[in-house]
């Protein structure tokens, strides 16, 4: 009896060495950046999926379950999870995924973030104060936050810091040759007018150069009212954009109302990885908003 | 001659030496034309060099990401001081509110008398007393930040319409402990049921189900310890225990003077996820107090107004359930949440009748014991974005008492007429209107029965506004 208290005491001392390295991501597209650079040392828990509003979550108490356990917790950051990952970091008891500690890795400081703004109002509507956080929709994000994530997972696991490093140049030498590929199909998207129904895309729009004329929503984060739609619709009668972008979880009745009144077509786009059924990571989620894109560019 | 000669020479000579002259003048414009050009041509290379050593560094960075690994958004971060400021928030919330009855009166029509439900023990603090017509709401003021990287304090104060300031939470909480283990200090809500550690504003209706009012009027908060444990398993499991000086109702620990642990809980929370839509959590709460001397007023069958007291020991139970779903997950169009919580509470102790000695049975005692439930469910949908409909319906049991005053003879049921047997219940149904997470305007009617005379029909209209800092979104 007491060789098998000390064995399984031994056990559950030892065990954690044998384990892969606990990930608990926010959002899908750092859960598969996470898999791409750590490999099969890695055991990754996404937190939300691709038709979920980042934004919206509760701390639900399956998620404070499986951040008790997290060596390291991966986040958007910018305000993106304000709502329920400071819950979520508290109620886990978990002093390792703590913001500042090793285990706590937030992708928007590693890239430069747009729309910063210039007055912190929430008359503004649901403004980030640090910034526009939906950096995913542009592919050389995932150069940056890769470099940087791999070697955090390095300073997290030396033993197999090689590994992480040779993963991050393996995938950063085919994200970049597939950014060369999507610039190019994309090309005929240069300049092209568009509205969207929430400010989610500048980065997108940044990298593609599309020409966002404005946004449904006239305050981010507060559902248009009809009066503000009108307007959009006068606005598009004078200066026509060519489609109306929206992602694929939020509420689709603003962007088909003025469908349904002006020659516009809807693009919905899948935002992240499970947004669409054919966004299933990281290179078909570009894929697959490139390919939205040029068909939204076709004549309704 | 010689001067001619002379002349001549000179003459000659300086025509000779006038393409010496003119080939230096070439020489030193030259000379100056290359320097220029050769300093323009220096500046330019320069200019480049520095231009391709930008490239090279700005290449070198994208592509190493040394620099880019820098935090982008370290520089822009503020160095003043008052950058350690907590995070403050400010809640905002008033009413209008419409009763058949004045609630703030009982029916019997003895003055000061609050409305209170029948058949219970009465808590004396029955919420949601508001006057008709207009209210403010409590305001409620929160600062909380980390104190370093092990603790977290938060402060909430709440201030009432009558002017007066209550510190609602003061609290610390570690974050260090590691092995799943939370302990908090100070002044908190208990842990226990599902809706007890909510603060008013979040509550989905204007006033506390009526099981809380009855059995904790209407929340149980602590000055003292909570320690939690969460069970290292993907299924949510959270062990807690609290001690310390009970604050209300149906504890008297306000008036303790011992050493010791006063009063004390234990609660446990079991929660999970339904597939992708749904998620759950349940739990099970026992809290345990030893009142001394709790007083309540009542009427004589005499008419007198008497205060009675109560000393014994207090044992509560919680069963909580809640269920919630958004279709995929995604809460923005519809959802909707089904919460039900069952309480019961079992008393033992001595009942003293008119301690303040004003009828000639002054300061009888006698053996009592009383056992009492309550329930309430409630749903509530969010039809589209931004407006939320709901239904609750609430009811206590009638108490089952053995009293030893009455069975002894020595006073009749009609001197304790709150005691005497009824089934207080209430039905509620609201719509609120939320266009931004920070705002809430809410429309509520109720049919009140919490007493055998009167069926009171209540409407509301609240709204409850936060300011400052993001809420959390707890579930």
């Amino acid at each position: 009896m007491k060789r098998l208290f000390t064995l399984v005491m031994f056990l559950l001392i030892v065990s954690p060495a044998w384990a892969a390295l606990k990930v608990f991501a926010t959002v899908p597209e750092w859960g598969a950046l996470t898999e791409a650079i750590g490999g099969s040392e890695v055991e990754v828990f996404v937190a939300t999926g691709g038709l979920q509003d980042p934004h919206r979550i509760q701390a639900k108490p399956s998620l404070i379950a499986r951040a008790r356990n997290a060596d390291l917790l991966i986040a958007t950051g910018a305000e993106l999870e304000v709502g329920w990952l400071p819950l979520v970091q508290r109620e886990s008891a978990n002093p390792s995924i703590q913001s500042g500690q090793p285990g706590y890795f937030e992708a928007a400081r590693y890239v430069s973030l747009l729309e910063k703004p210039a007055r912190l109002d929430r008359a503004e509507g649901d403004v980030h104060a640090a910034g526009n956080p939906h950096i995913q929709t542009d592919p050389r994000n995932f150069l940056r936050v890769g470099r940087a994530l791999a070697e955090r997972l390095a300073q997290l696991d030396p033993a197999h810091a090689a590994l992480y490093a040779a993963n991050e140049k393996r995938f950063r030498e085919r994200l970049t040759e597939a950014i060369t590929r999507w610039e190019k199909a994309a090309a005929p998207l240069r300049g092209v007018p568009i509205l969207v129904q929430h400010k989610a895309f500048p980065y997108l729009e940044n990298w593609l150069g599309l020409n966002q004329l404005g946004s449904l929503e006239a305050k981010p984060g507060m559902e248009p009212t009809s009066g503000q739609l009108e307007a959009v619709l006068s606005r598009q009668r004078q200066q026509p954009a060519k489609m109306v972008l929206r992602p694929a979880y939020q509420y689709d009745a603003p962007s088909r109302w003025l469908a349904e009144r002006t020659k516009i077509n809807v693009v919905i786009l899948p935002f992240t990885i499970g947004g669409t059924n054919e966004a299933r990571d990281i290179f078909s989620l570009f894929d697959d908003t490139v390919r939205r894109l040029l068909q939204g560019m076709e004549v309704r | 001659m010689h001067t001619f000669l002379k002349w001549a020479l000179a003459i000659g000579a300086a025509l000779g030496s006038l393409p010496a002259l003119a080939a230096d003048a070439d020489l030193e414009a030259l000379r100056a034309d290359l320097a220029q050009m050769k300093a323009v041509y220096e500046q330019r290379i320069a200019a480049l060099e520095q231009r391709l050593a930008q490239r090279e560094a700005k290449a070198a960075a994208a592509d190493s990401g040394q620099a880019a690994l820098a935090p982008a958004s370290e520089g822009s971060a503020p160095a003043a001081a008052n950058a350690f400021n907590p995070e403050i928030s400010l809640i905002l919330s008033g009413m209008y509110t419409n009763t058949a009855r004045d609630a703030r009166q009982d029916p019997t029509g003895v003055a000061g008398r609050e409305r209170r439900p029948q058949g219970v023990l009465p808590s004396g603090l029955v919420s949601g007393v508001e006057a008709r017509s207009w209210n403010l709401g409590e305001s409620e003021l929160a600062l909380s930040s980390m104190i370093d990287p092990l603790f977290r304090g938060n402060l909430l104060l709440s201030i009432a319409p009558d002017d007066t300031v209550g510190v609602e939470e003061a609290q610390i909480q570690t974050l260090g402990l590691g092995h799943g283990l939370t302990v908090k200090a100070g002044r908190f809500f208990s842990g226990i049921g599902y809706a007890n550690e909510q603060h008013a504003h979040v509550w989905d209706f204007s006033d506390a189900a009526l099981p809380y009012q009855a059995f904790f009027g209407p929340q149980l908060g602590y000055d003292g310890v909570q320690v939690k444990w969460l069970a290292p398993t993907d299924l949510f499991l959270e062990l807690g225990a609290e001690s310390g000086r009970a604050r209300g109702f149906p504890a008297t620990d306000h008036a303790a003077s011992k050493n010791g642990f006063l009063s004390g809980s234990l609660f446990a929370h079991l929660g999970g996820d339904l597939g992708v839509s749904g998620s759950w959590r349940g739990g099970l709460s026992y809290f345990q107090a030893k009142p001394r001397n709790r007083v309540y007023d009542d009427v004589d069958s005499a008419g007198n107004q008497v205060t009675n007291a109560f000393s014994g020991k207090s044992r509560t139970l919680v069963a909580d359930f809640v269920w919630k779903w958004a279709p995929q997950g995604n809460p923005q169009v519809n959802n909707f949440t089904l919460q039900g919580e069952w309480f019961r509470r079992r008393e033992e102790g001595a009942l003293a009748f008119d301690t303040t000695g004003i009828t000639p049975a002054a300061n009888l005692t006698g053996d009592f014991r009383s056992a009492q439930s309550g329930f309430y469910v409630q749903g509530i949908w969010q039809f589209r974005p931004a407006w939320r409909v709901g239904y609750r319906y609430d009811q206590l049991s009638s108490p089952s008492i053995s009293n030893g005053l009455i069975e002894s003879g020595a006073l009749t049921a009609a001197d304790l007429p709150i005691l005497s047997a009824y089934r207080p219940q209430r039905q509620t149904a609201m719509v609120d209107w939320s266009p931004s997470e920070f705002s809430r305007i809410r429309f509520q009617v109720a049919r009140d029965q919490t007493r055998p005379e009167v069926t009171d029909n209540q409407l509301w209209l609240h709204y409850i506004m936060s300011l400052g800092t993001h809420g959390a979104h707890k579930f």
